[in-house]
C-alpha cells in the first residue's frame, strides 16, 4: 500500500483541527456546499449505495442500503442517531475523530442526514468521553454560525438540528435499539426487531442508526466519488454471494502488548500481521504474540499462526472469528494466560447483560462461574465442555437472544476453546491435579 | 374547610426543596423539549452532579417534577452504571478492567489498591476519601493500564506507584468535606 492517503485522520495531527478555521482551510465543508440544495437527496443515498460502503461500527451492515429501507415521502419527522457509544472493550478510534476533528465528524452527520431527510440528529455520546462532549458541543457552535447548520443551512430549505445525548455507562447502549431506548429517557433495553429503526425507530419514527466513523467516510465519499472509496480495500469474494466487499478506508486501534499502541488509518484488508509490525512496531518485549483479538472484545481470538488474517470485513469470519468488529487489535504476548482473558471476557459480558433474554444473562452469568472456579483451583476438564455448550448456544445465531449481545459474549469462549483448549487443559491439570468436582459452593455473581 | 384531596402543589413545593434550585431550573428547561421524558437520564446526571448520588427522597422528587412514573425513575437509576445509589467517598477511583488493561496488568493493580485501601470494589474508606470501582474499558486503551480518580487519568499505572497516586489526593485535601 505504498500510495494510501489517510483521508480519515489527515487532519489529526494539525494544530487546533478542532477548530472550524483550520477545517475549512483544509477543505472543510466544501463538499456540504456542493451537495446540500445542488444533489438531490436520493442521489446522495445512490451515491453511497454505490460505493458499498460498509458500516464501521462493528455489524458491517452496508450503509447506503440501510438508508434505502426508509419510508418514501414520510410527512416526518425522521431521526438519524449517530453512534458514539463506543464501548466495545478495546476500541477508541471514535473518540480519536470526536476529539480532534469533530467538525468532520459534522459534516458526516449532516450530509448523511441531508440523504436520509433527517430533520434531527441526536449524536448518543458515552459519558466517559468528557473532552468529546466539549468538541462537539463547541463545534456545533460554530457551524451554526457559519450557516451549516441550524435554520436553512446555507440558504437552502433544509434544516437540520443536532443534539447531544450523554449516556451513563452500560454497554449495550451501543446496540442500535437499546440506543434509541436510552435517548428516550429509559433503559436500554433493546427491543425485538421487527419493527427495524428504519420503519418504527425513535420515538416510533423511521430512524437510521450509523456510526461516528461511517459518518466520517460519507464526506470522503462524496467528496472524491465512488470510484476512488472502491479503489481501496478488497472486492468481494468471488464466490460468496453474502460478502458485500470491504472497499475505503478505516481506522485500526492497536492496544495491548504492543510497543507502539495507537489508533492508524490504513486500507481495508491490511493484514494483522502487518498492522502489528509496521504501525505498532511489533510485540512489546521482543516477545511473540500469543494471540490477537482482532476488531474488539466480541470477536475472538486470533492465534499466532492466524496473523496474516486480512482486516476486512470478511478475513476474520474466515479464521473462526466473529468478524472485523470494530477493528481495533489488542494484542497478547505469548507468556499471557489464555484462562485470565477468558475470565475478564466471561466477567465483562456478564455484567454487561441487560437480563432480557434468560439464554443471555443466565449463559454469562454461568460462563463467569465457570471461569471463576477454574481460576479458584477447582476446575474439571469437563467444564471446557460445558463451556462450549455455552458458547454455543447463546446469541442471535442460534435464535436464542432479541441482542448481538450475546452472540459477542460466546465469541471469545468458542474461539478461546477451539484454538486454545490444550492450554486451557493444562490449566486445569496444574491447578486441580486431582481433576475430581469438589461441591463447594461457588462464589455468587461479583461486580465487577 | 376544603374538602380537595388535590395535594399537587404540596407535593411540588416538597420536591423542589429537596433537589435545590439548580435541578429545579434544569428540569424546568427540560418541559420546554418535545420530548421532556427523554430527558431523565440528563436530569439524573444534574442530581448526581449535585449531590455526588441518587438517594430515594431525590429520585421521587424527580419523578415528580419530570413527571415520570416513580418506578421508571428507579429503573433507570438502578440501570445504569455511572448512577450511584448510595454516597460516595470524597474522590472516586476507577480501575479500567477492560480488555487492554486487563492484559496489561490490571490486575495486579486492583489488589494493590485493596491492599492499600483495606476495602474492595464497590466500597469506601471508612475515613470517606476514597470509594473503589471497576469500570468498563474507558476508550483510552493506547494508555493501558489507566486509572482513574475523580477526573484525573493515571496512564500506564504500575503497582508500586499506586501508593504515591493515593498519597498526592491525601495531601491535596485540607478535610473541608461537602
Ligand atoms: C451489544 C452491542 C454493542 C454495540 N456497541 C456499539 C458501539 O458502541 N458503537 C457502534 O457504533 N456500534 C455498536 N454496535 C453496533 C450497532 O448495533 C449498529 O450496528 C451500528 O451502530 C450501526 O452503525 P453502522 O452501520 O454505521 O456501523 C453494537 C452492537 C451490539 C449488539
Ligand atoms: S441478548 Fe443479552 S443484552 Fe441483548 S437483549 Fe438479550 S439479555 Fe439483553
Ligand atoms: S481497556 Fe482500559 S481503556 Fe480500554
Amino acid at each position: 500500500m505504498p500510495d494510501f492517503e489517510p483521508v480519515l485522520t489527515a487532519n489529526v495531527d494539525k494544530e487546533d483541527a478542532h477548530r472550524l478555521t483550520v477545517y475549512e482551510a483544509g477543505g472543510g465543508y466544501g463538499t456540504l456546499r456542493r451537495v446540500v440544495g445542488q444533489m438531490s437527496p436520493g442521489d446522495v443515498v445512490q451515491q453511497v449505495q454505490a460505493s458499498q460502503l460498509r458500516g464501521r461500527g462493528g455489524a458491517g451492515f452496508p450503509t447506503g442500503l440501510k438508508w434505502s429501507f426508509l419510508p418514501k415521502d414520510h410527512p416526518g419527522p425522521i431521526y438519524l442517531c449517530v453512534n458514539a457509544d463506543e464501548s466495545e472493550p478495546g476500541t477508541f478510534c471514535n473518540r480519536v475523530l470526536m476529539e480532534a476533528d469533530p467538525h468532520q465528524v459534522l459534516e458526516g452527520i449532516i450530509l448523511s442526514a441531508y440523504a436520509t431527510r433527517a430533520s434531527t440528529a441526536y449524536i448518543y455520546l458515552r459519558y466517559e468521553y468528557p473532552l468529546s462532549l466539549q468538541r462537539l458541543q463547541a463545534a456545533i457552535g460554530e457551524a451554526r454560525e457559519a450557516g451549516y447548520l441550524g435554520k436553512n443551512i446555507l440558504g437552502t430549505d433544509y434544516s437540520l438540528e443536532v443534539r447531544i445525548h450523554r449516556g451513563a455507562a452500560a454497554y449495550v447502549c451501543g446496540e442500535e435499539t437499546g440506543l434509541i431506548e436510552s435517548i428516550e429517557g429509559r433503559r436500554a433495553w433493546p427491543r425485538i426487531k421487527p419493527p427495524f429503526p428504519a420503519v418504527e425507530g425513535l420515538f416510533r419514527k423511521p430512524t437510521v442508526v450509523n456510526n461516528v466513523e461511517t459518518l466520517a467516510c460519507v464526506v470522503h465519499i462524496l467528496d472524491r466519488g465512488v470510484a476512488w472509496f472502491k479503489s481501496i480495500g478488497v472486492p468481494p469474494e468471488p464466490d460468496n454471494p453474502r460478502d458485500a466487499g470491504s472497499f475505503g478506508p478505516k481506522m485500526f486501534g492497536l492496544s495491548g502488548h504492543v510497543n507502539r499502541p495507537g489508533c492508524y488509518e490504513a486500507p481495508l484488508g491490511i493484514s494483522c500481521g502487518e498492522l502489528i509490525d509496521r504501525f505498532g512496531e511489533g510485540v512489546w518485549k521482543d516477545r511473540r504474540a500469543k494471540a490477537v483479538v482482532p476488531g474488539g472484545l466480541s470477536t475472538g481470538l486470533l492465534s499466532e499462526r492466524e496473523l496474516d488474517t486480512p482486516m476486512d470485513f470478511a478475513g476474520p469470519i474466515r479464521a473462526g472469528c466473529l468478524g472485523l468488529g470494530t477493528g481495533c487489535a489488542v494484542v497478547l504476548d505469548e507468556t499471557y494466560p489464555i484462562l485470565d482473558f477468558l475470565h475478564n471476557s466471561c466477567r465483562f459480558f456478564a455484567h454487561e447483560s441487560c437480563g432480557q433474554c434468560t439464554p443471555c444473562r443466565e449463559g454469562t452469568a454461568w460462563a463467569l462461574r465457570l471461569c471463576q472456579r477454574i481460576r479458584a483451583g477447582r476446575g474439571r476438564l469437563v467444564d471446557l465442555d460445558l463451556l462450549a455448550e455455552i458458547g454455543d448456544t447463546i446469541g442471535v445465531m442460534p435464535g436464542t437472544t432479541i441482542c448481538g449481545l450475546a452472540d459477542g459474549a460466546a465469541w471469545p469462549i468458542k474461539t478461546a476453546l477451539a484454538k486454545f483448549r490444550d492450554e486451557l487443559e493444562e490449566s486445569i491439570r496444574q491447578t486441580n491435579p486431582q481433576g475430581y468436582a469438589r461441591t463447594e459452593p461457588v462464589e455468587a455473581l461479583n461486580t465487577p | 374547610m376544603s374538602t380537595s384531596t388535590d395535594n399537587r402543589s404540596q407535593v411540588e413545593a416538597q420536591s423542589r426543596e429537596v433537589l435545590g434550585p439548580k435541578v429545579v431550573e434544569f428540569i424546568e428547561q427540560c418541559h420546554a423539549d418535545p420530548e421532556p421524558a427523554g430527558k431523565l437520564i440528563a436530569v439524573l446526571h444534574e442530581v448526581q452532579a449535585e449531590f455526588g448520588y441518587l438517594a430515594p427522597d431525590h429520585l421521587d422528587a424527580v419523578a415528580q417534577l419530570l413527571r415520570v412514573p416513580a418506578a421508571k425513575v428507579a429503573g433507570v437509576a438502578s440501570f445504569y452504571h455511572f448512577f450511584r445509589l448510595t454516597p460516595r467517598g470524597r474522590h472516586m477511583i476507577n480501575l479500567c478492567l477492560g480488555t487492554a488493561c486487563y492484559v496489561k496488568g490490571a490486575d495486579q493493580i486492583a489488589h494493590r489498591l485493596q491492599d492499600e485501601l483495606g476495602i474492595t470494589f464497590g466500597e469506601t474508606t471508612p475515613d470517606g476519601m476514597f470509594t473503589l470501582e471497576g469500570t468498563r474499558c474507558l476508550g483510552t486503551c493506547g494508555l493501558a493500564p489507566v486509572m482513574m480518580v475523580d477526573a484525573d487519568v493515571h496512564a500506564q499505572v504500575t503497582p508500586d506507584q499506586v501508593p504515591g497516586i493515593l498519597e498526592q489526593y491525601l495531601r491535596e485535601d485540607k478535610p473541608d468535606r461537602q
